[in-house]
């Protein structure tokens, strides 16, 4: 038996090795692996998030263009229903048999023991009638939440919207949201999101394997509570807002006024509009594919994203880098024959003024004038350096924020392009000169501008050579924070002392009889400007006016662009006027302008006519064709002349110009 | 030399009862934090698992030291009417037994539920300890072999038709007992071969496996080929296992029910599924995971109290412990477990009859059999095969068996300096 003995140890052996297996993997699985216990606490430990009111919007005067309105979801836990009069529920809520069993199946279906939302967003009538009788419906429960309310409902694209978070955003916010969470989607609501949402409070709460909670973890230490969003202060003021949306009602357009001496944006309108409480509530899905379907599409944001050229109104900086660079003076005389000529070719100038000097220049808007300047700025190093000259040249106009983003503080601010001379090399060979892109030089042709970017120019020639960045936000929670950057001044390369000369003839251009908006003039306040008026190639020009006032201590600048609105003079300086009016004054005399009135002008309807299949169309550049701004023409109709806007434009092409 | 009937208590081996009841308290103690609820501070509660199992365990105990008090020879003499009587009750079940979770395993007695699979175990221990201490048995030989093996075969028969695969599994344990008292080496490594072949057959594409086959049998043939009959041997050999392997499949695939496949594959890594077979055990990981060194604490887990793992005290209880106690108190339940096996290893050897001998090897294995698939498998090292922890976990049948096969075992002990 002595070597059946030795089996012993073999057996004893191999117990001790099984032993040691099991010992080891406990080794891993407990000490050596992190994995298990976090998975342990993603089982049992549950955070139940508090949400915290979001931060109210209001203008630059307090008064409020977003707040919050309680509302009440109606939530059920199927385990936990006893029988009950449904039909009583039903009607107290509002729908039917049929609809009360497809909830509650569909209750069923996402958890007996978890509660689920049953009907959304009651009103405070229907959680008032429904709180006195929720004894006798067992199961059921009220959450309260906070959606979204604008007093005005104005500034829809200004203000944004709030919706349910996607996978991306989840991801890129580092797991502060989870599925079902609202985020600011556009606007302002995106861009202050964060200081806006404030911070969600935490209560860990233990939950059993059915996901019912049994009691808060390590007795709340880890817990926290919920801190309210920020109060956010804009720089809008509501009532040119309103006055704004309401004068580009049925037209596509847009208005940007900025108070010059701090970069504050007092309105940001963009038409066509939407009320922003459509982006609420219980429809909001179908009226947002009702907004996104619109053919004129409201959530294009034109003041920020429509490109347009600026026309006559880029005259005032191409005056400005001029003097600066002592090419001209303010006593500089052209001669304008009624036409400018390179070579053999003729440009149209629109009149007959003979030698004029810069003030009438740019009161008359005088193509031949400009077109003199440009050449001598571009061949003042001589005829070989031309491209040198037009480089340095198109560098001082980046100065004047064309060509660049402001810096905004607004989503989606983009850039567009400014041609360099090297870019004109690529499109024409090297053997282009300054005749070849003469369009340039009133602002037509490969320029292009945002309104902001429009209203900035004219914040800097109110501020006689700086601007501060455009922004909309005034101050952010109690400490009124605003971001250091909006505070620098940015010049735009020019002296202040040769400003007054082109203010000059902006003051003319409204406010004398040659004026190309005298109609426009406001009563006792000086408003310098100038109109501009965009050839389109798709239809009818679009109206420009550019301006600020009063001419001495600025205090807004503003830009208006009406698309297919004609002259400059015929629709954006109008509403120029009686924004700035209203913005200064606090009142509107009630005077008609080209004989119309505010009312009228409000009615107009601009709207270009669709085709139903449109062609597709590329942008054309036409150096040939130039604006022509010599007189406004009297509204004869202040009703829709849609009869006039004959040729469709496609809707993509809305807000870009030729 | 008979011992003195009063001093009959000096030789019983109360180091081993210790470690009995430290295990029995400890699995009393783990069935309370599974049903202990801090915000319901009731009164003791005999209807719940932890009072019941405080009445499994007195009974138990009681039961145990009855034992004691029969007389040695008994266990040996009524060998035979004991394994009768356990088939009888195997069948029985089969018959009158109550469904409960697609086994037909009990047998229901007023408010107790018998488990006829669970005293299957000693009856068959003790048969096969009385056939191998008679006189002129040589397991070397084919006809023991074969009487052996149908002692071990016809419980789990019956057993297998309830059906329950995880105390059918048990009884190979038997194996070992076996090995000790002489059965060829050979036998238990063509076994075990067998065995891995066919996890490996589920594993690896048949090519590859009949390749490595072929290569490995190569070499043994290499190695041996000065002798024709070590070639042959070989030959054969590697024949034999190719031709196995393609009936392993047929019997994966056609064979075992859809769950057992299930089961198989899960635990070999080869699906993953996270409701399903493979719920348990990955809820099990994870508490057992969330103890980490020193563990929660005791009735702080919220794994194990949440019901995140099912059948927490009985199978699962292994997890209540790894959660609340820690590595910590693992090792103190696993190195108890082999205090108590290698104890019993020594103390099987000691004996002087072959028939004591026998039987502790027998529970020694049968003990260890159980803790190493039942913690394995709370850890997912093994196929959850629903066999309970001894002595710990929750349930009657099992403590009272479990304590039975125990207890013959020291009265044996007890009596070791006599005949038999």
């Amino acid at each position: 038996m002595d070597q059946l003995f030795n089996r012993k140890y073999i057996i004893q052996g191999l117990f001790i090795l099984l032993a040691l297996i099991l010992l080891g993997r406990l080794f891993y699985i407990q000490i050596a692996s992190d994995k298990y216990f976090l998975d342990a606490n993603n089982n049992a430990l549950r955070k139940k998030f508090i949400y915290p009111a979001r931060g109210v919007i209001t203008d630059r005067n307090g008064q409020v263009l977003a707040q919050n309105q309680p509302t009440y979801d109606l939530m059920v836990i199927p385990n936990e229903v006893k029988p009950f009069d449904t039909l009583s529920l039903c009607n107290i809520i509002g729908i039917t048999m049929e609809d009360f069993r497809k909830k509650f199946n569909k209750a069923v279906v996402y958890s007996r023991y978890q509660p689920s939302i049953f009907q959304k967003l009651l009103s405070v009538q229907t959680y008032a009638t429904l709180q006195e009788r929720m004894a006798n419906y067992k199961g059921f429960d009220v959450q309260k939440r906070t959606i979204r309310y604008y007093p005005d409902s104005i500034g829809g694209q200004l203000l944004g919207y709030i919706r349910e978070a996607n996978q991306r955003e989840i991801e890129k916010h580092h797991g502060y949201y989870k599925p079902g969470d609202y985020i600011g989607k556009s606007g302002i609501e995106k861009q202050y999101e964060v200081e806006l949402r404030g911070t969600k409070g935490v209560k860990n709460m233990l939950y059993n394997a059915h996901n019912i909670a049994q009691g808060s973890y390590a007795d709340g230490k880890f817990d926290s509570s919920a801190v309210a969003g920020d109060q956010l202060i804009t720089t809008i003021d509501v009532k040119i807002q309103k006055l704004g949306e309401q004068l580009l009602a049925n037209k596509v357009g847009s208005i940007v006024a900025i108070e010059p001496a701090t970069g504050e944006i007092l309105a940001f309108v963009s038409s066509p509009a939407y009320d922003p409480n459509l982006m609420v509530g219980r429809e909001t899905g179908n009226n947002y594919m009702k907004i996104f379907s619109n053919p004129y599409r409201p959530f294009f944001i034109r003041p920020l994203k429509g490109r347009y050229s600026p026309g006559s109104a880029f005259k005032p900086l191409s005056a400005l880098i001029a003097l600066q660079e002592g090419i001209i003076d303010e006593f500089s005389t052209f001669n304008c024959p009624g036409y400018y000529q390179v070579g053999k070719t003729r440009f149209r100038c629109e009149h007959i003024d003979g030698n004029i000097a810069l003030r009438k220049g740019i009161a008359r808007s005088c193509n031949t004038y400009f077109w003199s300047i440009f050449e001598k700025e571009m061949l003042k190093n001589g005829r070989k350096n031309q491209h040198k000259a037009y480089d340095e040249w198109q560098e001082k106009v980046r100065k004047f924020g064309i060509g660049d983003t402001l810096g905004i503080d607004f989503p989606g601010e983009s850039s567009y392009k400014l041609f360099t001379a090297a870019d004109y090399t690529n499109r024409y060979s090297k053997y282009w000169n300054y005749g070849t892109i003469l369009s340039v030089a009133i602002g037509q042709g490969e320029i292009s501008t945002t309104p902001l970017q429009m209203a900035n120019i004219m914040a800097i020639i109110a501020n006689r050579g700086y601007y501060i960045k455009p922004h909309l936000v005034k101050g952010i929670g109690d400490t009124k924070y605003i971001h250091p950057k909006y505070k620098e001044k940015h010049s735009a390369g020019v002296d202040a002392r040769h400003y007054e000369s082109v203010i000059d003839g902006m003051q003319d251009a409204v406010n004398s009889s040659i004026g190309t908006a005298k109609e426009s003039q406001i009563p006792n306040l000086l408003m310098c400007g100038k109109t501009g008026t965009v050839q389109n190639n798709h239809g009818k020009n679009h109206s420009v006016f550019i301006g600020f006032a009063p001419r001495n201590n600025p205090k807004i600048a503003i830009a208006v662009i009406v698309e297919n609105g004609g002259y400059g003079g015929a629709y954006a300086a109008p509403m120029a006027s009686f924004i700035t009016e209203k913005y200064l004054t606090d009142s509107l005399k009630g005077r008609r302008i080209n004989g119309a009135t505010i009312e009228q002008y409000k009615a107009a309807n601009l709207l270009p006519v669709l085709k139903d299949k449109l062609p597709k169309q590329k942008l054309k550049i036409d150096t040939n064709k130039i604006d022509t701004t010599k007189k406004t023409v009297p509204l004869k109709s202040t009703t829709a002349n849609n009869q006039l806007n004959k040729v469709a434009i496609a809707p993509k092409n809305n807000a870009t110009a030729a | 030399m008979q011992q003195p009937h009063n001093r009959f208590f000096f030789n019983v081996d109360w180091v081993t009862i210790l470690i009995y009841m430290a295990l029995c308290a400890i699995g009393f103690v783990n069935i309370f934090s599974v049903q202990y609820d801090p915000d319901k501070s009731e009164a003791f509660n005999f209807g719940a698992e932890y009072g019941k199992q405080l009445i499994f365990m007195i009974s138990a105990l009681i039961l145990g030291l009855s034992i004691l008090l029969l007389d040695s020879k008994f266990f040996s003499v009524f060998a035979p009417i004991v394994y009768g009587v356990t088939i009888i009750l195997l069948i029985a079940v089969l018959v009158i037994g109550r469904n409960v979770g697609g086994n037909q395993a009990w047998i229901p007695i007023g408010s107790f539920r018998l488990q006829p699979s669970e005293f299957a175990k000693f009856g068959t221990a003790l048969l096969l300890a009385r056939y191998i201490s008679s006189f002129n048995v040589k397991l070397n030989t084919l006809k023991p072999i074969l009487i052996c093996a149908a002692i071990i075969v016809l419980p789990m028969v019956l057993i297998m038709l309830q059906p329950d695969a995880g105390s059918m599994l048990v009884f190979l344990s038997f194996m070992f007992p076996l090995y000790r008292e002489g059965l060829p080496g050979n036998l238990l490594i063509i076994f075990w071969g067998a065995v891995f072949l066919f996890i490996l057959n589920l594993f690896v594409s048949p090519t590859l496996l009949i390749l490595s086959i072929l290569i490995i049998g190569g070499l043994f043939a290499y190695n041996g080929r000065k002798k024709v009959q070590k070639i042959i041997n070989v030959g054969i050999i590697t024949f034999v296992a190719i031709g196995y392997l393609f009936v392993a499949k047929y019997i994966f695939e056609n064979v075992l029910k859809p769950h057992q496949r299930t089961r198989i594959e899960l635990i070999l890594g080869l699906t993953s599924d996270n409701r399903g077979a493979g719920y348990n055990v990955i809820q099990s990981k994870i508490a057992i995971g969330a103890g980490q060194l020193t563990g929660r604490g005791y009735l702080e887990g919220t794994q194990t109290k949440f019901g995140y793992v099912p059948a927490q005290s009985t199978d699962f209880i292994f997890s209540t412990i790894g959660e609340e106690w820690g590595f910590v108190g693992c090792f103190v339940v696993i190195g108890l477990y082999i205090f108590l096996l290698l104890r019993i290893l020594n103390m099987a050897e000691r004996q002087r009859s072959v028939f004591s001998r026998v039987y502790g090897y027998s529970i020694a294995c049968i003990l260890f059999f159980h803790v190493f698939i039942n913690i394995g498998m709370t850890i997912g090292i093994m196929p959850v095969i629903g066999i309970p922890l001894p002595f710990i976990s929750y349930g009657g049948s099992s403590l009272w068996s479990f304590t039975i096969l125990l207890f013959i075992f020291l009265k044996l002990d007890s009596n070791r300096m006599g005949f038999i």
